[in-house]
């Protein structure tokens, strides 16, 4: 236990409660009115998806373009579950992500087999397929969708859920079975030459990602109140996909940039909406031209950057 | 009798699939990229019909040809600006960028024409013949007509032709092609052409048959199209007419027997399976990975 209050892990303790006590005091005392409050919320959900959606993408090297049937799952159960039961957002949220997780592990025994391109059209196909799905289910309220969903989810959810997203991303990726996932984005016939067992690693990165994915989903059917299946189509999928890309695949601190930056934007664009559908693809292609690895590339945002100015000099003897 | 009439319906909307199938074949064939605009090269050769047809008030026969040549147009500039500079990036970029693509022929032809949808001018009377009992109406025999006689031409032109020639060695192994003299470049060019072309074709022909455009009739008939392209083995040319015709025959006894709103999904649930059971397709050649 004494190794864990090192210095590394109590700067991000310090860091991590300043920024909610920060944030929670300027939402709860009203400063920030509730337009801004609702704009941090779809931050927070955005950065969970985005960093769930970079570890399959980003860190294992598979593109996957269903994440938001994911989504889609852990809003549907986690709503189902406070309308008709009255649960309340947490069971719904850890229920929702439990499903995901579980319909992870279904898609993916077929699909993970499959070569890269493939597997981007199996799951896209996938996303699809949930989607139609819930659309014909008249129960959870067909193509009409679900209303009434009790606006739970608050600052404190949100940002809990996002805290245990990243540390528990972040222990993930820093771990063997870290290093094994990262070791299948390099090159996989490599790592199964040396005794990596690429589907095993595969799954787990795709239910990891498909669990918080659901979580998220989760806060967002209860930010929202009223879901669609059309909310959770291929668009969404591609949005998330744009986020984690323009972050840069592979970087954790990226993700959270991106999120932060192309949920803020828009709302700040909010004049020129009819533009936005056309800039935001020609962004895309440029930065796929001009810039693929995006804003950090598959670099961290450190704090080395400033021991520049504190380290001492030494002098070359 | 109900049966074969839908079965003939369903030829129709597979010949349509097999031209939009047969451009994505030809292209994953030579450069291994699967153009997710060429749903919206379909959507846009519908439009430049529209033009041709409403305001040059051109007959049947010129507004394909406008809407081929416009397609072809469109395709080979995409090719140039969004693909070539990334021909040796990773499959994951180039996705992207052709989604990219994809969107942006979307709201960009929304922007311009706005979102509602457009009636498509009559071209050809409406009628039928009746062949043992079976209507098939001149729309239906227009779709199977046109697409048989542009398959044909494509075959030709593959099979017989310098430049199909050096369409199919580029397919075989790009690298090797250009040591041989062929004019990689300009062969790739020709490909996306053609593709986008039969694809205006499809839209043309779609249009007609159901006579309203709106900018977003590309995405679903684009994706299912690429199944049956993967269905019927990407990179076959028999193969994505094969596929074509299967994905609309069993889309419209779908919707006769069983249910509307589960085509869709059927769909993608056929992609699942073949992509389970023979990955390669139907008629297509196993290639072995290389380490």
């Amino acid at each position: 236990m004494k190794s864990f209050f090192n210095k590394k892990n109590c700067l991000a303790i310090a860091s991590i409660l300043l920024t909610y006590l920060v944030f929670f005091v300027l939402i709860s005392t009203g400063i920030i009115n509730r337009y801004y409050s609702g704009i941090i919320l779809l931050v927070l959900i955005n950065i969970t998806l985005t960093v769930s959606l970079n570890l399959v993408v980003g860190f294992t090297g598979q593109l996957c373009l269903g994440h938001a049937g994911f989504m889609a799952l852990g809003a549907y159960t986690s709503a189902m579950l406070s309308v008709k039961l009255g649960l309340p957002l947490f069971v719904g949220i850890i229920v929702g992500g439990i499903v995901a997780g579980l319909f992870a592990l279904l898609i993916g025994f077929p699909t993970l087999k499959l070569k890269g391109d493939y597997f981007a059209i199996a799951t896209l196909a996938f996303g699809e397929i949930i989607r139609v799905i819930l659309m014909n289910i008249p129960a959870v309220g067909g193509a009409k969708g679900l209303a009434g969903i009790p606006s739970s989810t608050n600052f404190t959810t949100a940002f809990i859920f996002l805290v245990i997203t990243i540390l528990v991303i972040y222990n993930v990726l820093h771990s063997s079975q870290g290093r094994a996932i990262i070791s299948i984005r390099e090159n996989e016939i490599a790592a199964e030459a040396m005794g990596v067992n690429t589907f095993k690693y595969k799954m787990i990165a795709f239910i990891i990602a498909a669990f918080f994915a659901g979580g998220a989903g989760a806060l967002y059917a209860h930010y929202v109140g009223y879901i669609q299946p059309v909310n959770f189509d291929f668009m969404m999928s591609i949005d998330v996909l744009t986020f984690v890309v323009f972050g840069g695949m592979g970087s954790l601190s990226g993700s959270i940039l991106s999120a932060t930056l192309l949920t803020v934007l828009p709302e700040a664009l909010r004049g020129f909406q009819e533009f936005r559908m056309i800039l935001y693809p020609i962004a895309l292609i440029l930065l796929m031209i001009f810039r693929p690895q995006g804003l950090l590339g598959n670099k961290e945002l450190s704090l080395k950057v400033f021991s520049k100015f504190t380290k001492t000099k030494e002098k070359e003897v | 009798m109900e049966f074969s009439q839908q079965l003939i319906n369903g030829l129709a909307l597979g010949s349509v699939y097999a031209l939009l199938a047969l451009g994505y074949t030809m292209v994953y064939g030579i450069i291994n990229l699967i153009n997710f605009a060429h749903g919206e090269i379909y959507m846009i050769g519908a439009f430049a019909g529209f033009f041709a047809a409403t305001t040059l008030g051109l007959s049947l026969v010129p507004t394909l040809l406008v809407a081929m040549i416009i397609a072809a147009l469109v395709g080979v500039i995409i090719e140039k600006i969004a693909y070539k500079p990334l021909r040796n990036s990773p499959r994951i970029t180039l996705l992207i960028t052709a989604i990219g693509v994809s969107l942006l022929l979307q709201n960009g032809m929304a922007l311009i024409v706005g979102r509602d949808p457009k009636p498509f001018p009559d071209l050809i009377s409406a009628g039928a013949i009746n062949i043992g009992g079976i209507q098939i109406s001149s729309k239906t025999l227009l779709m199977l007509g046109v697409s048989a006689v542009i398959v044909l031409l494509l075959q030709f032109i593959v099979y017989k032709t310098k430049v199909g020639k050096a369409m199919r060695a580029a397919s075989y192994d790009i690298e090797a092609a250009s040591l041989m003299g062929i004019n990689v470049n300009n062969t790739i060019s020709l490909t996306f052409a053609i593709g986008s072309a039969l694809a205006g074709v499809a839209g043309v022909l779609v249009a007609i048959s159901y006579p309203s455009i709106t900018p977003y009739i590309g995405t679903i008939p684009g994706l299912k199209a690429f199944v049956a392209a993967v269905l019927g083995g990407i990179g076959s040319i028999p193969g994505a007419l094969l596929g074509g015709l299967l994905m609309g025959v069993i889309e419209t006894l779908t919707k006769a027997y069983i249910s509307t709103k589960l085509s869709d999904a059927i769909a993608f649930a056929v992609l699942i399976v073949i992509l389970l059971i023979k990955p390669s397709g139907l008629l297509g050649k196993k290639s072995n990975e290389k380490v």
